[in-house]
């Protein structure tokens, strides 16, 4: 039997010298540069917390959606401190400051007008409608800037199919929550409340249609339209509607808030449209929150397999 | 007071303190602080300031003479050049991250967007301010033709007012209250202009009936 005997140390193995030496030296000094990271890390945390944001907990089982992209998703911090939710403020930092002491429990949200059972749901209710999915939208404001969002939610057509439209119904209708007691700063808002708006039925129906309920794991955070929104992804942002309190269904084309408040900018459909611009801007290109330079802006958002047939012989020029 | 604004040394602490906001958003950018979109802080930011300094230029002849100090002069043209410097920083946050220094994209919004066309005009119009505000070419013109030429801050003062409110969506209290006070200090001149004509006619009458009377 041979047995195979590790070799020697050799002269190559022996630790040089001056290293030898120094190793006292070499041990202070790393944990010296460790010491300044961590010391270096702690102050950049005061001035820019990293907060840590997957609770996870709360929505335990979601299924993925094929509907997702896999693009570079935008952080909690940037999506929860940039918003457009006037009833709390004009400035897109006052809403994350002005909303934190909104009520959002109890909640309830009325399903009516032409349907065959009115409903009123609890946001208990809701949040069992059906399975919770994590949809990875792109969100572009009519503003010119866009997100990447891990919504949290289900299809319109859940709450559509358990109400049953009557054949009148050929749009939605959505109302936002609005009490000036908890809202403040909406005097300065220079819309009329509460906020509505609007999709043409088939456009509610569209499995892109999102009824939301939270985001990044988590329930939404108030100034992201806690505790129940809509995100429609082909649309532009305002289309969302936050924190709904009605939904209606009827037969005509609803009043929207922003047309409300300017006919000529600020169309029923608002699809995201890099041909048809905004008349005071450019919407042919974008700026994804966290670069510098302005990105294409694409036709539909990119959802375009999932909606252009919606608007076959349609001219969205003209209904912009 | 008086002799603290004759004091030439004056200058150096006004003039920190009006790099003070730039200085700050450096600070912010170097640390991370400008919000989650970065770009659009620095545009407003720098726009904001545009417009405080046309504003504060604007008050210098005014507060001047309603309260006969003299010596305010000394600083319109350093408020008059930071005015400037803030429309340079403002025009770059457009010109780079919106138009990726394209001159020829730039152009062609300049042409199509009347906000971008005010804006850019009120731009346009500070660069022969800018580049006439030394005391040689004060003596090249003539203080009157000067005096003329750079009248032509009242019209940027009032594009860069309608370019802030062309920008908003509903929100137009800020931009209605750069308006109101832009207004107030254009209309105090047109006053002061208005007295000081019918003073200098009725000097001349009285000058006339009295060579008449002789």
């Amino acid at each position: 039997m041979l047995i195979r005997r590790k070799p020697e140390l050799t002269y190559a193995d022996v630790t040089p010298k001056d290293l030898y030496f120094n190793r006292r030296k070499f041990l202070q000094a790393m944990s010296l540069a460790g010491a300044a990271a961590f010391v270096g890390k702690s102050l950049l945390e005061l001035t820019a917390p990293t907060r840590n944001v997957f609770a996870a907990s709360k929505f335990p089982n979601l299924a993925k959606s094929p509907f997702s992209t896999t693009e570079k998703q935008n952080t909690l911090e940037e999506v929860s401190h940039y918003n457009n939710f006037y009833e709390f403020g004009v400035d897109k930092d006052q809403p994350a400051k002005n909303a934190q002491k909104f009520r959002t429990s109890p909640w309830s949200v009325s399903v009516e007008g032409e349907v065959k059972t009115k409903r009123k749901f609890t946001l208990d209710e809701i949040l069992k409608l059906a399975p919770l999915e994590e949809r990875i939208y792109r969100h572009r404001c009519v503003e010119g800037w866009s997100i990447v969002v891990p919504w949290i939610g289900f299809s319109f057509s859940t709450i559509a199919n358990l109400v049953q439209p009557t054949d009148k119904a050929k749009y939605v209708a959505f109302e936002s929550a609005y009490d000036l007691s908890q809202m403040p700063e909406s005097r300065y808002a220079g819309i009329q409340l509460p906020y509505v708006e609007g999709l043409r039925l088939d456009e509610a129906m569209n499995p892109l249609t999102l009824v939301t309920v939270g985001m990044y794991g988590d329930s939404l955070p108030n100034q992201d339209g806690a505790p129940v929104r809509m995100v429609i992804p082909w649309k532009y942002g305002f289309k969302g509607i936050k924190s709904i309190v009605k939904i209606k269904f009827v037969s005509k084309e609803p009043p929207t808030t922003w047309n409300l408040a300017n006919s000529q900018e600020y169309g029923f459909y608002s699809n995201v449209n890099p041909n048809v611009d905004h008349p005071r801007w450019s919407q042919a290109k974008e700026r994804r929150l966290g670069e510098i330079f302005k990105r294409a802006t694409l036709m539909f958002n990119g959802y375009q397999d999932q909606v252009a047939s919606l608007y076959t012989g349609m001219d969205l020029k003209k209904y912009y | 007071m008086p002799s603290l604004l004759a004091n030439k040394w004056t200058k150096v602490p006004v003039f920190l303190l009006c790099l003070f906001p730039f200085g700050f958003l450096v600070w912010r950018s170097f640390t991370g602080n400008l919000g989650p979109n970065q770009v659009e802080t620095l545009q407003h930011t720098t726009g904001d300031w545009t417009l405080r300094f046309l504003v504060i230029t604007l008050c210098i002849t005014p507060l001047r003479k309603l309260l006969k100090l003299r010596d305010l002069i000394r600083f319109r043209r350093m408020l008059g050049l930071f005015a400037f410097f803030y429309a340079c920083l403002h025009f770059l946050t457009y010109l780079g991250p919106d138009q990726s220094f394209d001159p020829a994209a730039m152009w062609k919004d300049v042409a199509k967007r009347p906000f971008i066309t005010v804006g850019f005009t009120a731009f346009v119009l500070l660069i022969p301010l800018a580049i006439t505000s030394t005391a040689g070419w004060i003596r090249r013109l003539g203080g009157r033709r000067w005096q003329w030429l750079h009248r032509l801050i009242y019209i940027s003062a009032i594009c860069g007012v309608i370019h802030y409110y062309w920008l908003v969506k509903s929100a137009v209290l800020r931009p209605l209250t750069y308006g109101a006070i832009v207004a107030a200090l254009l209309l105090w001149r047109l006053g002061d202009w208005l007295f000081r004509r019918g003073r200098s006619i009725a000097v001349a009458q009285k000058t006339e009936n009295a060579s008449a009377k002789v």
